[in-house]
């Protein structure tokens, strides 16, 4: 099937309209010597029903969480979407058109990017927001580089709390410009403060934080932001978008640029993507600001509508002095989010933070309780913590498999000091029952 | 101001909600017990109160106000905006596939795995390449990634005096950009009369100080450059590499490949050629191919399959560029292409690429005698026409683009690329029949006809649509780019 809708006789109407007698004809111009002479050895030309049955058999092979209960956040979360999220990214006029350069026809996908921007604005305190990034990472990544394009200044300080693989996407990105990145140490699951102070000379540009952290541990952002601007340094902060609705908004503390992963409102856990990067600043950055921004302007006849604007920032009319070479983005994701969020609301929002603030409480401390179970850091978290524990973590994991329960993320994997720890993580999602089930299982480990 | 439709925000009422949560089932603490209130928000965010209903009108008449592939034809050039089959659709949606977290012990992944292994396979077939990365999420950031990764292979080499990237002046604008976000130089070679790049002055910027060309081919005027081997040797020939921007492809699937061009590094975007949907602007997939003397230079994990026949992500790799995302991919547009090109098989790829450059070039006859051709000659999968023969009437590119919104198309790719003046760049694809090509044309002539006859009827198109030409200039003078509560 390969949804060509000319028939052999139509395409024959073509050749001899066109004035060729075969479609051969139409390559000349490429040369003998690069065209591929033998067929493409891609398996395939499947009837839908054989596709569906070899999909299917694929997607079998993974253990899904519908089956499993999982304890893993690290970045990407589950949360409940309404089932008239879906039904409504189904709607063809949304995921079939393409970006909105023709607002005429594009009323649809410019509003919503527009309600989008205005539902990140509001979550993180902040004056304007993009249309999208493709992650957290990489927009952290771009608000690095923004802040040494505010600033004049070539250094970051990033502390080791953040995201490991942001840090490595940072990495990434800056080096080629020749942006220097400087570690900030962590002490009891948050960002020295002291050692920031030291590290926080004229030369830096931005202090990254992100709240919650990688460990689950709300940072002192509004301390860090101080001490930052205190030096010219701008605040970045990279957020979790549920835990703002009840902890400090970014612009509450300070913030000058606001950066995150916006996966957890509407959009699946998808094995890690396609995910959803958010970014909002202050007005007086905004010409700074890369990605897609949607305005509010006038038609002729009087009549309200919404087009892309400030493209004078961007690589279609830049070109090399672009903000950036982002293109696409995550559209369609970022429709996701503003139904799902759209739909909470205020109350919904509140409610729906509260929920997996408690329950990760209320885990943590039964699973603190557990001989040769502790909870490795004492300060405030949202709903992910780290368990010390004096069994394997992996023998944990293992044991917990049996019982189809993914356990928390072993930390040995991004931090070699942490070898006898797991990042648990609980949404809305896990049930009293199901904590307690993790709980006993727990305790049966030795 | 009159409105299509009320911004979510004024159709709130206090107290409303869209999202049934359940009670919380826990003992509940005081939320000032479990989080200091110096970490608390002290000012709730304006969000919407609106209930299930509303939410969901809400977005179904916003969502009237769009045209999709599924609405009618789409003939953007360069964007490929083929038919989105619905399988695919499905399949993406599979609990095996859209509930699994990225850090699960990979032998609980092994179909996601095996999945992107096949397709990096597959992809590396179709390209003429050796070995692939599907991190990036886009073309964009394939583009970016390839040329970092040309940029370690230069550094690695301790060859230090490679600062420039040259580009053609018909690159579409992403390439200078990328350039300069991997901290290049950008040098610009103009194009010859016939569309290609011209030798001459490639041969005259080509030295030891590039690190790489960035080509598409066909290039954005929907010509195949016949000199891309000489055009590949002039660059190998000074140290430099060549970068391949996949837009285009959708032209000589099965037919040619990047890699036996002389490319050494390609991207692609799933969400044209492989018939992902685009979203409204997004997610797409911008997967990078390269010969193996790069390979150790790709972004890591890369998925690998381990001499026990299971799959695993492969960490070792101490020259690589580093990641250019977290987790591993938009792994979920990476299963739509995946089936696509299932479905369609090596030669339902190629069938794809023939039918494209058929449809594009029955097109082209057709509107060849009532519009301007600049480039006369056999074109690939899509063509530039220009209202060049209707200059006297003081019609514009940008007129004829809203007059054929008033007969229900999506218009054509406008004024680019830019060394053409006034283009209309029109790719049809492969999957659009012979009667809605006509019918297409037969709507272009008649604007042609109109122009000539009533030309201020398309001057101030569009008359059908459910909002007029808009204010540009104002909304970027005078920037409302959020509702704020009154």
């Amino acid at each position: 099937m390969n949804f060509v809708p000319n028939t052999a006789g139509q395409r024959q109407q073509l050749l001899e309209r066109i004035g060729v007698k075969s479609v051969d004809e139409l390559f000349a111009d490429v040369p003998a010597n690069v065209r591929l002479q033998r067929p493409l050895a891609v398996e395939g030309g499947m009837a839908e029903q054989d596709l569906i049955r070899h999909v299917k058999h694929l997607a079998g092979r993974n253990a899904n969480l519908e089956e499993y209960t999982s304890y893993l956040g690290a970045g990407a979360y589950e949360h409940h979407i309404p089932a008239f999220v879906d039904q409504l990214l189904l709607r063809q006029e949304f995921y079939t058109a393409y970006t909105p350069y023709q607002p005429e026809i594009s009323q649809g996908t410019l509003q919503a990017i527009y309600e989008f921007q205005t539902l990140v604005c509001e979550l993180t305190g902040m004056d304007a927001a993009n249309a999208s990034m493709y992650d957290g990472a990489s927009a952290l990544a771009e608000a690095a580089l923004m802040s040494c394009d505010a600033t004049r200044r070539r250094q970051v300080l990033v502390p080791q709390t953040v995201h490991p693989e942001y840090r490595e996407v940072l990495q990434t990105y800056l080096h080629p410009r020749g942006i220097g990145i400087v570690d900030v140490p962590l002490k009891n699951g948050l960002t020295d403060m002291e050692a920031l102070e030291k590290l926080l000379t004229e030369n830096i540009a931005g202090v990254l934080v992100q709240s919650p952290n990688f460990l689950g541990q709300i940072e002192q952002a509004e301390e860090i932001g101080r001490l930052a601007h205190a030096k010219g340094a701008l605040m970045v902060m990279a957020v979790n978008p549920v835990s703002l609705g009840l902890i400090k908004s970014p612009g509450e503390a300070g913030a000058d640029i606001v950066v995150g992963e916006g996966q957890v409102f509407g959009n699946p856990i998808n094995f890690g993507g396609p995910y959803l990067g958010f970014m909002a600043t202050r007005d007086k950055f905004v010409r700074r600001m890369p990605g897609r921004i949607v305005g509010a302007t006038g038609d002729r006849n009087g009549k309200k509508g919404y087009v892309l604007t400030l493209q004078a920032r961007e690589q279609h009319i830049r070109r090399e002095k672009a903000t950036s070479n982002i293109c696409s983005n995550e559209a369609l994701c970022a429709l996701a989010f503003t139904i799902h969020l759209g739909a909470l609301g205020k109350a919904g929002l509140k409610e729906l933070a509260n929920l997996n603030l408690q329950k990760a409480h209320y885990a943590a401390k039964q699973i603190a309780a557990l001989p040769g179970m502790s909870l490795a850091f004492n300060g405030p978290f949202f709903h992910e913590f780290v368990i010390e524990t004096k069994v394997d973590p992996a023998k944990i994991n293992t044991k917990l498999l049996e019982d189809k329960i993914i356990g928390g993320l072993d930390l040995s994997r991004f931090y070699p000091e942490f070898n006898h720890h797991l990042l648990f993580c609980v949404t809305e999602t896990k049930t009293k029952a199901d904590i307690d089930r993790l709980v006993v299982r727990l305790g049966e480990i030795k | 101001m009159k409105i299509l439709e009320p911004l979510i925000f004024d159709l709130s009422a206090e107290g409303r909600t869209a999202v049934s949560l359940p009670a919380c089932d826990v003992p509940e603490e005081a939320v000032e017990t479990l989080v200091p209130p110096a970490y608390l928000r002290a000012q709730e965010p304006e969000l919407p109160q609106v209930s299930e209903i509303d939410a969901v009108r809400h977005f179904t008449r916003l969502s009237t106000f769009n045209h999709g592939v599924d609405s009618g034809f789409y003939p953007l050039g360069s964007c490929t905006m083929k038919y989105n089959p619905k399988v695919n659709e499905a399949l993406a949606r599979l609990s095996g596939f859209a509930t699994i977290h990225p850090y699960q012990p990979e032998n609980l992944t092994q179909g996601a795995l095996q999945l992107m292994a096949e397709l990096q396979d597959d992809l590396a077939e179709i390209a003429g390449m050796d070995a692939f990365t599907l991190q990036p999420a886009a073309g964009a950031h394939g583009e970016m990634t390839g040329i970092l990764i040309i940029r370690a292979y230069h550094e690695h080499r301790k060859d230090s005096k490679r600062t420039k990237v040259i580009v053609p002046d018909s690159a579409h604008g992403t390439n200078p950009a990328t350039a300069a976000m991997a901290g290049f130089e950008i040098v610009q070679v103009p194009s010859n009369e016939r569309g290609g790049v011209n030798l001459e002055e490639l041969r005259k910027v080509a030295n030891d100080e590039v690190a790489a060309l960035m080509l598409t081919n066909p290039n954005t005027l929907g010509l195949f450059d016949e000199n891309i081997t000489e055009i590949a040797k002039i660059i190998h020939d000074v140290g430099g590499l060549v970068y391949y921007d996949g837009a285009n492809l959708n032209a000589i699937m099965g037919i040619a490949r990047p890699g036996d061009m002389g490319f050494d590094v390609v991207h692609f975007n799933l969400h044209k050629t492989f018939a992902t949907p685009h979203g409204g602007g997004g997610p797409g997939s911008g997967p990078v191919g390269v010969k193996e003397f790069l390979a150790p230079f790709l972004p890591k994990p890369v998925v690998k399959k381990q001499a026990d026949g299971t799959f695993a992500m492969d960490y070792e790799r101490p020259l690589s560029i580093g990641r250019v995302r977290s987790f591993y991919a938009n792994f979920g547009v990476l299963v739509k292409a995946y089936s696509y090109i299932r479905s369609l098989g090596g030669e339902g790829l190629r069938e794809a690429s023939e039918n494209a450059v058929l449809n594009a070039n029955f097109l082209m006859q057709v509107l060849k005698e009532h519009y301007y051709v600049p480039y006369d000659r056999v074109c690939m999968h899509e063509f530039i026409i220009t209202p060049k023969n209707l200059k006297e009437y003081g019609v514009h590119t940008l007129d004829i683009a809203k007059r054929l919104l008033d007969y229900g198309y999506h218009p054509p790719t406008i004024y680019f690329p830019l060394i053409v003046e006034e283009a209309m760049m029109i790719e049809p694809t492969e999957t659009e029949s012979v009667e809605t090509l006509t019918q297409f044309a037969e709507a272009l002539i008649k604007i042609a006809e109109e122009a000539r006859t009533d030309v201020e009827l398309v001057k101030n198109a569009p008359h059908t649509t459910l909002i007029t030409r808009l204010d540009e200039t104002g909304a970027a003078r005078h920037p409302n780019i959020r509702w704020r509560k009154a």
